[in-house]
């Protein structure tokens, strides 16, 4: 369990990392906060011959607040969320997220870029920047491009980033502040990947009502049909438990990401129906 | 000064170096010249060789079975009628076969570990693939495929036997109560895999091994009779050992394969096993499946048991443990700690293209504790009556002890129903029925569980011993040689091991009692063949009260010529002194040990006149007095709660109270009984080596392979009752693996309990969310609800 023997780079800027990586035909790698690549590495599942360290470009650490929302560089690491050194414009719900990451000494490493970029379909940021409606920034030689949270992760491990482009920051809105939110994740053990994650995002003044699942076993998807539940209630009761459970399996079905396993499908009801119910609380 | 010999919670002399991340592991250790080698293992959990191409240009650096000569073919073989061998296979060739994912091919070997997987990566091997044998169902349909050709089936032994008045009582009998269990494969989680690194000395014409490894004198035997070299000229060294549970207590492939080729090179060659490989390609344990009948009268007293149990042993025996073992003692438990007076029995062990399995903490007990207990609560709901009323109307008496069953277990003391009743207070068991009772606000479902059970430690040797199954190597005795040092201090030799049991202060703490010497002046030394006598090693709770015995008799051989010395220094008679805190003391005085020692070694002149040939040093045994060994036992208690939308399980609470005779560290043994816990916590709800219809392995990393940490652990209630064993040193009792055999079962009954008005019943382990939601809806619609 050794990597293969291969170069290190550390780039004193974005433009130099970009150089190192132009014509990219995936045999570089980037190396953020190593907690996914590491181990990849080691397993010898990737085997490149150069890595480029972005962990300490100052163009991706920072972190800009606006009165729209914030923009977190992508080698921003969860622990610098999770204790607030992030404007938590979501109202509390980034905060929630970054805790419930793995265990604590993954969150001082692991950056929110870098989970986003590796794409695991278990991974806490992509749902919950789908929901926030947020936009991940890319940097390529030919300059920026926006690219939706929603578009960004095209399935288990496969984004909308080229082989020769680095995510630089996420833009997240700002929620309303009477926006509400709800997120569950069902795991084995705390740091284990999630069973099922949850996320129900209920910003009526924006207009944004957003629910996603996902699980070790599909990408990050959006529930529409859910949503357009959710928008409809009142409040909360068992008939609206039903109601949802029975919207998260038309979805569901519809999506055709679960298959017809009934335990995955009930356990993402579950999530989903208990996310809502926290929203709505 | 405050008693600090047998009976005290002194803290363990070990930890100092643990805690400061001194150890010194296998992996630690750096020889000059040293390579690393790795191994090619098979991709396909069935295949034939067709073609081996080394890496290029490094064909001197790559072996096959074709090249390793030298090492012996072996099995290991238990003498029952009809057992077929199964050669284990030391790499492969062209024309050999793999016989599971993960089965050492070939092996190279390179300066780093990284180069050789380079190589390893650069080799190219064409397999034909053959259909794999998974699962018991298949294996034993019949028309192959076969795992080993020449057998004809994949049956390496089957069993029967019926024992007491079984067709009379299953007559009298008004219940029959008879369920099907199935226990998955698990892996036994080291924090430190294996690790190995051969040295050939030159000047000794010796081969040294450093192996992480349970057992350092059955593998010096081992390597010594399968590669043909003298015993005097292997010497194993098993330094820090980060954890056992029975994984390190075999002779592997890759043991022979790194000596072979140390001797080979005429250099220090080294293996560290990665968690991979550790995952994939180890030893795997316990794969059983139960069909157990229960005979039980209208009060819930079962007059008579039987049952069918189908070990999947995997693709080799292993040594020196064969084949077959695992299901005699699944079979040989099967009336439990209950007066149940008959019994029928049948067991099938099956080869499979799976990984050989090895021992694991309580071997088949968590699974005979299992289905026993499981069981147990259906006859109490089949008779209606409470899981604790049957329980007591089953148990065996304390006015019946000693109790030998009618497996020919000897129960040598004890109160069983008295650990039940004090479990049950422990944890406040009418408050958890008052809860239960009152319903959660959440929608979980509370439950408890019970679980009893006796340990047999420390087993002998003789027919109810291992001798009994005619294998390799028969364990009973442990030798201690001793010394009193020049300074006063005191030199233990033990041919054990301890890799997180605390051995070095409780066989110190056991030499303090008879010698009087403070445990911190008393240095245990263990794990190496060049410096303890004999020994077979530590495993199946058997060292504290083996070599803890021997350490007793050898401490005791050394009081007469101490005392002698020190009474002619005190010009006194030797019936009038006595030893007292490292001291001779006399009617008029006392002198310290250290004079003694001073007179013995450095200046003979003062010894008394008679003194002679005596020494200052002893070696005693310590043999056992029962081939079935000692008996501890306990009842555990769980209480649960269980969410009926996911299946997702939470312990609530969890008491044991154990019976382990008399305690050498209090301290220590609380510390095995929560570690054992937390273990058979990852057999009732977690670990699982998962394998697809293919032959794939799927828990191949510890993302995969999921053990209970910190976060899984309860609030656990713990306590002790004392029923010393008569036939042991202090009346101890071993204690290794009472935590670990009763949690599957508990918590399986605690689940069901829960759902009690349903009718739920688990009976697989571990009892994954995704199972105990089965179980529920399966419950649900057989009730209509």
């Amino acid at each position: 369990m050794k990597p293969v023997a291969f170069d290190y780079k550390r780039p004193a800027s974005l433009d130099e990392a970009l150089a190192l990586i132009k014509g990219n035909d995936g045999s570089t790698k980037l190396l953020a906060g190593g907690q996914s690549l590491g181990p990849m590495l080691n397993l010898r599942m990737v085997q490149p011959t150069l890595i480029v360290d972005v962990a300490r470009l100052k163009e991706l650490v920072g972190v800009a607040e606006t009165k729209d929302g914030v923009t977190v560089g992508a080698a921003v690491r969860h622990a610098a969320i999770e204790d607030g050194e992030v404007p938590d414009v979501a109202n509390g719900l980034l905060r929630r997220v970054a805790g419930g990451i793995a265990y604590r000494a993954v969150r001082n490493r692991g950056t929110i870029g870098g989970s986003l970029s590796h794409a695991d379909p278990a991974g806490d940021w992509a749902p919950v920047m789908m929901a926030l409606d947020a936009v991940v920034v890319a940097r390529g030689g030919a300059g920026a491009r926006d690219i939706p949270a929603g578009r960004f992760v095209q399935g288990p491990l496969a984004t909308a980033l080229e082989a020769d482009e680095i995510a630089q920051s996420v833009r997240i809105p700002r929620l309303s502040p009477d926006a509400k939110w709800g997120q569950v994740k069902l795991c084995r053990k705390p740091g284990e990947f999630a069973e099922s994650l949850a996320v129900v995002v209920i910003d009526r003044k924006r207009r944004a009502i957003r629910a996603v699942v996902t699980s070790p076993r599909h990408a990050p998807t959006y529930l529409a049909g859910t949503a357009q539940l959710i928008d409809g209630l009142k409040g909360w009761s068992a008939d609206a438990e039903q109601k949802i459970k029975d919207a998260v399996a038309a979805d569901l079905k519809a999506s055709k990401l679960v298959g017809d396993d009934p335990y995955r499908l009930q356990i993402h009801r579950v999530t989903v129906a208990r996310a809502v119910r926290e929203a709505l609380s | 000064m405050p008693q600090r010999g047998v009976g005290a919670s002194i803290p363990r002399k070990e930890d100092d170096r643990f805690m400061r991340g001194r150890g010194q592991y296998v992996a630690d250790i750096q020889l000059p010249g040293m390579w690393n080698a790795a191994f090619v293992r098979s991709p396909h959990a069935h295949a034939r060789i067709k073609s081996i191409r080394p890496p290029q240009g490094y064909a001197d650096r790559f072996f096959t079975a074709a090249d390793l000569t030298d090492i012996k073919t072996f099995h290991c073989s238990p003498n029952f009628p009809g057992f077929k061998h199964s050669d284990f296979q030391i790499l492969s060739q062209v024309g050999g076969k793999a016989r599971f994912v993960g089965d050492p091919v070939a092996v190279v070997v390179a300066p780093t570990r990284a180069e050789a997987e380079d190589l390893v990566q650069a080799t190219s091997i064409d397999y034909e693939v053959l259909a794999p044998v998974m699962v018991a169902e298949q294996a034993l349909k019949g028309g192959g495929p076969y795992v080993h050709d020449h057998w004809g089936d994949n049956v390496y032994i089957q069993t029967e036997k019926t024992v007491g008045e079984f067709e009379a009582l299953t007559k009298q009998a008004k219940h029959k109560v008879t369920r099907d269990y199935v226990m998955h494969r698990q892996s036994p989680m080291t924090m430190e895999p294996r690790g190995l690194l051969a040295s050939y000395d030159s000047r000794l014409d010796e081969l040294t091994v450093y192996m992480s490894h349970q057992m350092p004198h059955p593998m010096q035997t081992g390597i010594s009779q399968m590669l043909g070299i003298d015993h005097n000229r292997v010497r194993v060294i098993c330094p820090d050992v980060g954890g056992g549970f029975g994984l390190k207590v075999y002779l592997e492939v890759e043991t022979l394969v790194i000596v072979s080729l140390a001797r080979r090179l005429k250099r220090p060659v080294r293996w560290i096993q990665d968690r991979y490989e550790h995952l994939v390609g180890d030893s795997n344990t316990r794969e059983h499946s139960y069909r157990f009948t229960m005979h039980a009268d209208d009060q819930g007293k079962v007059l008579a048991v039987d049952g069918e149990v189908i070990v999947n042993v995997g693709a080799y025996s292993t040594w020196p443990w064969p084949a077959g073992v695992e299901g005699e003692i699944a079979v040989g438990n099967f009336t439990g700690p209950y007066d149940t007076r008959a019994f029928k029995a049948k067991h099938i062990s099956i080869a499979t293209n799976k990984p050989p399995s090895g021992p694991f903490r309580g071997v088949t007990r968590p699974l005979n504790c299992y289905i026993s207990e499981v069981t147990m609560d259906a006859v109490a709901r089949v008779v209606g009556r409470t899981p604790e009323a049957v329980r007591f109307e089953n148990l065996v008496k304390p006015e019946q002890m000693p109790y030998t069953s009618i497996t020919k277990k000897h129960m040598d003391s004890g109160n069983y129903p008295e650990t039940l009743r004090r479990a049950l207070k422990l944890v406040d068991v009418d408050k958890v029925r008052a809860r239960q009772k009152a319903g959660e606000r959440d929608g979980r479902r509370v439950g408890l569980g019970i679980a009893c059970f006796y340990e047999q430690t420390a087993y002998g040797t003789g027919p109810m011993g291992y001798a009994g199954w005619g294998i390799e190597l028969v364990p009973g005795h442990e030798i201690a040689t001793i010394k009193l040092t020049p300074d006063g201090g005191v030199w233990v030799s033990v041919g054990i091991h301890s890799h997180g049991q605390g051995l070095e202060t409780t066989l110190a703490q056991v030499a303090s009692e008879i010698l009087t010497v403070d445990p911190d002046r008393i240095a245990i030394r263990y794990g190496d063949t060049a410096t303890a006598y004999t020994g077979t090693g530590t495993y199946a709770s058997r060292s504290m009260v083996v070599a803890g015995g021997a350490v007793a008799k050898s401490a005791r051989l050394l009081i007469e010529p101490i005392k002698k010395i020190g009474a002619h220094l005190l010009q006194c008679d030797v019936g009038d002194v006595e030893l007292k805190n490292g001291e001779v003391v006399g009617p008029r005085g006392s002198v310290p040990f250290a004079a003694v020692g001073r007179a013995f070694y450095l200046h003979p002149e003062e010894l008394p006149p008679d003194f002679g040939a005596a020494t200052l040093t002893a070696t005693g045994g310590h043999l056992d007095k029962v081939h079935g060994g000692v008996f501890a036992n306990a009842a555990h208690v769980a209480v649960v709660a269980v969410d009926p939308d996911t299946g997702f399980v939470e312990l609530l609470d969890y008491g044991i109270v154990f019976d382990c005779g008399r305690m050498v560290n209090p301290l220590i043994v609380y510390g095995q009984v929560y570690g054992a816990l937390a273990q058979g916590i990852g057999n009732a709800l977690y670990e699982e080596s998962e394998y697809d219809a293919h032959g794939n392995p799927t828990s191949v990393t510890l993302a995969d392979y999921i053990i209970p940490g910190a976060t899984e652990m309860p609030e656990v209630k713990i306590q002790h009752m004392e029923s010393p064993s008569p036939y042991s040193e202090f009346g101890m009792k071993g204690i290794g693996e009472n935590g670990c055999i009763g949690p599957p079962a508990a918590i399986a009954n605690a689940i069901s309990d829960a759902f009690r008005d349903l009718g739920v019943e688990v009976n697989e382990t571990p009892a994954t969310p995704r199972r105990v939601y089965a179980a529920i809806q399966k419950a649900k619609a057989r009730s209509g609800r």
